[in-house]
């Protein structure tokens, strides 16, 4: 626990306000609700007072009544401070630094994609600047390209330097910079080109104006005001950033950030952004079909008809998904019943996910969030590539580095934290301990202390011996070299004089061992006392949910159909070519006698179903995630859809009422089926009640998915029809679709947008807050389900594997994941898509050298009867003898990765085996 | 009349060699403080002699240093700023390629008091001669034992480069000079922290002016008593006047502290050119108020140039005559001033391109009559405080001075919709 200094009382025109000591005053005055106009300060990233925006008088005294003009967000808050924000000559200056800017800014709202959420728009009717004086000449730009994500129009410009602060500062990022001086500053790339960064996309809400805009929202523009929005979960990785996803016209418009001050707070990456094209996408099932009835498509009820008799006859197995929502897995698994529930995941990703919730039922280390991620002053991460694996993460561990050096020196140098430039000068490019053990170089390992490219056994290896010398035990782990334990010896020392060390692994490392070795440093540093946190990524958006709703291996389903235990299949959601290798699945529905298939886009598996109904994305449906720390997040359907498109769950519900399943009965809405979840589901108790209930009302009205400015309510489908249709009604939520309802704020799980009067843009989040940067009025949404063990519980593991032995004519193959390309869905996207690399195969390059392979050659090798033939890519990190393929890109067949490949019998790669230390 | 600084310098010769110049008594306060000082006496003593930054600000350079946390561990850096680029001022630029060894010998003894290991020379990139005998001078110093490690056998070790800049105003700006020395943008920094906490690199910082430097072997080696005595004023030594503008004979002199402005003009300057008529004058350079006729017997010294509304400055002077357009004038200072602003802060940014404009209209016959309250309201709210560093209230201190003294030579630009000097 921080320590809570007294609050101290500060005078604002008068009037004493109690607040928290060690802020700034643009801070305090912005939570205590004041309207006090800024654009270069942002929470997350501090002061700098470039702007000059936020000025206010401050007054020595009472009987001093010149006062000084100050900037607020360069203040810090001291007890008895008298200021003033409506002295007229603080408005005064505040209006002509609005002028000011507005000298060369093109006054092209009517044009421009932020017009009505634009922050600078906000802060001029704030300010009262109302006419213009300049009359000269204005300077204007040329834009750049940056890529599929965003649109440059650098006239707009206010020069608050906020995206070069974000992008290299905060971000990361090498490729946008501030060019030129005076007021011909430039803010952009040193050339036309894709920006590099994961997180660009953040500039679009960063930026306060409409310089850096969504560029996938230009394809199908919208303004805000018209959107119809939706709290939503982002489905593509298991973090569970919170979301807001608009629409309009019945196609998804964008995603932005909603603040989470737990998870995401006020970013995403670019896949959780904008990687929700796939909802748009020509290949979505928008309809019932039955491959008896094909090409037509077939009603709703024909389709659950012909299901049902499926199900009736048949003996029947259910085959969830990690991206499938909790309600609709647990429907399918209450339809097929427990026992024929399977959880449709590949071989290592059940045993790998069944492994980490054991480990984070059981650790004894804190299991942290993404946002105590960025407070740990010590990570170690074994075995994942965090940018390509679980990016915000990426993004949370560079805030971490900074802590130990900004903790050391900016106490005593006597300043503020949120003085950022200051800080930054002072601790300069001082790092704090990052660790990184992984198969290859990482995009993080530019900050990193030390790193360690090697196979999953010697990271395990690794991670074992240093959680040894923690615990200050014998190694058991043989024959390490010299090195290796110089390298563990520091790791471990470093990890036990850290204020709050990390552990971050997970599954994509491929191996338990890994988790193991993960688990082990969490339960050795807390042993000795330490404020220990761990964090473990997970394959999907819904991966720890479905492994806490249980259900056996997909391998099982292939043997229950195989061996003619079961004849009927329903698929939820799951394409079970990215699942298994292509002869067993081909196998598998060859034996299938009926398929039955729920999902949202035609892919391969939806090709083999005999009834496929049309799923709702997370745009269309209401459902629960439970994300990587086991955290619960409800998201909510943005629009509505015709019946032929719903909720897999509701699919489930209205199959189960055909076919009168008796645990079914009674089941309509979404509120019917948590109760009945804890009930089955005793691990998941806290679930059903992380939102409000759908007969949830504030002063009788629903809460309202647009704003009370949306246009064309009566009359935007009058093109079709000029009687005005009954608006559509949500009997899941306590959301109206429309603009009527409830205007003020509502509970924090259910903020459909933010807006607050005056304050149009994304930053009216501060309105919600209870303090600016601090959690959501009612607490941060969500909810933990795995709470701290009361009683040590934690198992100490102690099989660390063996050595990494190289077998000649084989190749080890280690999965290597992209950000852009990995994830099923969000490649649909055009500009993700356009990012990810084609399929590739990557060896040492001494490996290479000694097939006599070059890069860009060929290779082809053999996992399991999967043959491969993949243009080579080389490089002097992974190990020999081993090699990364990048799992999941478009066009690569399944592997169940780490997994030995057999190369073609004419090649070798060494002449002699040897082992590898 | 002691000329201490300048005693060396003559006209057309080469500056001293290090042996020429030890044989004058340089390098003696080297001697001195690294074997009789400790450093906090040395700061002291250049408290007591009440020298004051000559760099523009005026603030005291031995209370400026004794804000250096001598405690710390790690690094400490001196800073000699010889970006001279205020316009009209040329001083430092004789003291840099007139006696190059004065400087080193400064920067030793105020490296030794705030016990700094590295020190940089930060050039104007257009002092070339400077650059070229600066180096040849340190090289010297590194030769003769007065630079590097072990200095004089005392265990001291002073290490000092050269960092010519690019040539941005802004590098006169002792944090914008400093983020330009570690390869940043010249952009000015926040304060607090103040460099002598945090400054170069994020570690204490002093940075001083070329002629505060150059005052500090003359201080050390006659005292503090000796240094207050040769000055005519409260401000003690002596002072690089310097006069630019249509005079009989420009050019720079030291002169004891506190001379007077019609002394300098008259005396020294030799008086207006023939057929011209003295108007005004910019005390210390582009950044100061004009002064006009009523000011000529103001001392100039930084009190009572400040009494009489200016600011003493780099106390360099430019003579604006009759027969120059002071619109026109403050038209080319504002151009300087919007081109060299770096961009950070909104106001100097946005306002003074806006000034520059509204200037240039009324030069070109199309002024307006609103523009002066334009031009009013850029001069009270470009105020120190208001933007984030003095650059833009400094360009505003011409422009208000002109508008209060000059105010109906504006007022006949708008009315006659021409410039009046323009045939």
């Amino acid at each position: 626990m921080e320590e809570v200094a007294p609050k101290v009382t500060i005078f604002i025109d008068g009037q004493p306000f109690e607040v928290k000591p060690g802020k700034n005053l643009l801070e305090a005055c912005l939570s205590l609700g004041e309207d006090l106009p800024y654009f270069c300060w942002h929470p997350a990233m501090g002061s700098v007072g470039a702007c000059r925006q936020c000025a206010v008088k401050v007054f020595k005294d009472e009987n001093d009544t010149v006062g000084r003009l100050i900037m607020s967000c360069m203040e810090p808050v001291r007890d008895g401070l008298r200021l003033s924000i409506q002295n007229p000559q603080a408005k005064d200056f505040r209006s002509n630094i609005i002028g000011w800017l507005m000298t060369n800014h093109p006054h092209d709202c009517a044009v421009c994609d932020e017009g009505g959420s634009c922050h600078l728009q906000d802060m001029t009717v704030m300010t009262g600047h109302n006419y213009r004086k300049y009359t000269f000449e204005k300077r204007t730009y040329r834009n750049q390209y940056l890529g599929p994500f965003l649109n440059h129009e650098m006239n707009r410009c206010i020069q608050c330097y906020r995206c070069v602060r974000y992008y290299k500062d905060y971000a990361g990022g090498k490729d946008l910079d501030v060019f030129a001086a005076h007021n011909h500053l430039y803010f952009g790339r040193h050339e036309d080109g894709m920006l590099e960064s994961e997180f660009s996309g953040n500039l679009a809400e960063v930026c306060p104006t409409g310089v850096f805009t969504d560029k996938t929202l230009k394809e199908h523009y919208t303004r805000k005001w018209d959107l119809t929005t939706a709290p939503s979960v982002c489905q593509h990785c298991s973090l569970g950033c919170n979301t807001i996803a608009g629409e309009r016209y019945g196609t998804l418009r964008n995603i932005t950030t909603r603040f989470n001050g737990e998870v995401n707070g006020y970013f995403l990456c670019d896949r959780g952004r904008f990687g929700y094209e796939f909802v748009n996408s020509a290949s979505r099932v928008r309809k019932p079909l039955v491959r008896s009835k094909l090409p037509e498509s077939t009603s709703k009820s024909i389709a659950l008809e012909e299901a049902a008799k499926m199900i009736r006859n048949g003996r029947v197995i259910g085959i969830g998904s990690p991206r499938a929502s909790m309600e609709s897995n647990f429907a399918l698994k209450t339809l097929v019943g427990d026992e024929h529930f399977y959880q449709g995941v590949s071989e290592p990703d059940h045993d790998l996910v069944e492994f980490n919730l054991e480990v984070l039922q059981q650790t004894e280390a804190h299991i942290l969030s993404l946002k105590e991620v960025e407070r740990c002053d010590a990570v170690f991460i074994l075995g994942e590539d965090l940018t390509n694996t679980a990016p915000m993460l990426d993004l949370a561990v560079r805030q971490s580095v900074r802590q130990q050096p900004m903790l050391e020196d900016v106490p005593k140098a006597g300043f503020p934290m949120w003085q950022d430039a200051a800080v930054r000068e002072l601790i300069q490019d001082k790092k704090g301990p990052l660790f990184i053990a992984s198969f290859q170089p990482t995009k993080l390992d530019e900050i990193a202390t030390e790193t360690f490219n090697a196979t999953p056994a010697e990271i395990a290896r690794l991670g074992f011996i240093v959680a040894s010398i923690i615990a200050g035990e014998e190694i058991t782990v043989h024959d390490v070299s010299e090195q290796t334990q110089r390298l563990a010896k520091q790791i471990a020392d470093t990890l036990l004089s850290a204020q709050k060390p990390a552990v971050i692994s997970g599954t994509h490392g491929g191996r338990e061992s890994i988790i193991k070795a993960a688990a082990n440093i969490g339960n050795a540093l807390k042993a000795k006392g330490k404020d220990v946190g761990i964090m473990l990524t997970a394959p999907e958006c819904n991966s720890i949910g479905l492994d806490m709703l249980g259900g056996h291996r997909l391998e099982s389903a292939f043997d229950a159909i195989g061996n003619g235990y079961a004849d009927t299949v329903i698929i939820l959601e799951n394409d079970l070519y990215r699942r298994a290798s292509a002869a067993q699945v081909n196998k598998f529905f060859d034996k299938c006698k009926h398929v039955i298939v729920l999902d949202s886009l035609h892919n391969k598996t939806t090709e083999r179903a005999d009834v496929l109904f049309a799923a709702g994305t997370y745009a269309e449906s209401d459902g629960t995630l439970v994300n990587n720390e086991g955290r619960a997040q409800r998201f909510y359907q943005v629009y509505p859809t015709t019946e032929d498109m719903q909720e897999s769950w509701r699919w489930l519900i209205q199959l189960g009422d055909q076919v009168q399943h008796q645990h079914m009965r009674g089941w309509e809405h979404f509120d019917d089926l948590l109760p009945a979840m804890v009930v089955a589901h005793p691990n998941l108790i806290g679930i059903e009640s992380i939102t409000p209930p759908a007969e949830f009302r504030i002063a009788g009205q629903k809460i309202p998915r647009a704003t009370h400015r949306f246009s064309g309510r009566t009359a935007m489908n009058a093109v079709n029809n000029v009687s005005e249709p009954k608006p559509a009604e949500d009997p899941d939520s306590a959301l109206s679709f429309t603009m009527e309802g409830y205007r003020g704020q509502a509970p924090s799980s259910i903020i459909p947008f933010y807006w607050s009067p005056g304050w149009n843009s994304v930053q009216a989040i501060n309105k919600y807050q209870l303090e600016v940067g601090g959690p959501l009025r009612g607490g941060d949404p969500g909810a933990r389900l795995i709470k701290p063990t009361l009683q040590s519980r934690s198992t100490h593991f102690n099989e660390a594997p063996e050595h990494f032995q190289p077998l000649d004519r084989h190749l080890f193959l280690v999965p290597l994941y992209h950000t852009f390309g990995t994830e099923e869905l969000s490649v649909h996207t055009k500009g993700i898509l356009e990012k990810s690399p084609e399929p590739y195969v990557m060896l040492n390059s001494h490996d290479a050298q000694e097939m006599n392979l070059a890069e860009g050659d060929t290779l082809a090798f053999k996992i399991e009867e999967q043959v491969y033939q993949l243009p080579v890519k080389t490089g002097s990190f992974i190990a020999r003898g081993a090699a990364g393929l990048p799992i999941g890109l478009p066009g690569l067949p399944f592997a169940a990765l780490p997994a030995w490949g057999i190369l073609n019998r004419e090649i070798s790669w060494k002449k002699q085996p040897q082992p590898i230390s | 009349m002691e000329t201490p600084l300048t005693q060396h310098i003559v006209a057309d010769r080469q500056p001293l060699s290090l042996k020429e110049y030890e044989r004058v008594g340089g390098y003696e306060s080297v001697r001195k403080v690294l074997k009789q000082m400790t450093p906090s006496e040395v700061t002291e003593l250049v408290k007591a002699s009440n020298l004051k930054g000559r760099g523009g600000a005026g603030f005291g350079t031995g209370v400026k240093w004794s804000f250096v946390p001598m405690d710390v561990p790690g690094p400490k850096y001196l800073v000699a700023n010889a970006d001279e680029m205020e316009p009209g001022t040329f001083k430092d630029r004789l003291l840099l390629e007139g006696n190059p060894h004065q400087l080193i010998e400064g920067m030793i003894v105020a490296s030794y008091a705030i016990q700094a290991n590295i020190s940089y020379v930060f050039l104007r990139w257009a002092y070339k001669l400077a650059a070229h005998e600066i180096t040849k001078a340190i090289q010297e110093a590194y030769d003769a034992g007065y630079l590097g490690e072990n200095i004089l056998g005392t265990g001291y070790t002073l290490d000092m480069h050269l960092h010519t800049g690019v040539g941005r105003y802004m590098c006169g700006e002792e944090t914008a000079l400093l983020n330009a020395l570690e390869g940043k943008r010249a952009n000015p920094r926040a304060k607090p922290p103040f460099p002598q906490v945090s400054g170069l690199y994020g570690r204490p910082t002093i940075v001083n002016n070329v002629e505060t430097l150059c005052c500090l072997p003359h201080i050390v080696n006659k005292g503090a008593e000796w240094f207050k005595s040769i000055s005519n004023s409260e401000d003690a030594g002596t002072k690089i006047y310097g006069i630019s503008g249509r005079v009989k004979k420009p050019g720079v002199w030291e002169l004891p502290m506190g001379v007077t402005v019609r002394e300098l003009l008259e005396d020294y300057a030799g008086g207006m050119k023939d057929g011209l008529k003295f108007r005004g004058l910019l005390p210390g350079g582009a950044s100061t108020d004009f002064m006009v006729e009523e000011h000529l017997d103001v001392k100039m010294d930084y009190a009572s140039v400040a009494k009489a509304g200016s600011r003493m400055g780099t106390g360099t002077m430019i003579i604006l005559d009759d027969k120059t357009c002071p619109v026109g004038f403050v038209l080319n200072l504002q151009h300087f001033f919007a081109q060299e602003s770096c961009g950070f802060c909104t106001p100097c940014r946005e306002g003074l391109p806006w000034v520059e404009k509204i200037l240039l209209a009324m030069e070109r016959g199309e002024g307006k009559p609103e523009h002066l309250n334009i031009l009013d309201f850029h001069t009270q709210f470009l105020g120190p405080g208001n933007t984030f560093c003095a650059l833009a209230p400094g360009a505003m201190e011409p422009l208000q001075s002109a508008l209060k003294y000059f105010r109906a030579d504006f007022e006949r630009h708008i009315t006659e919709k021409r410039c009046p000097w323009k045939k």
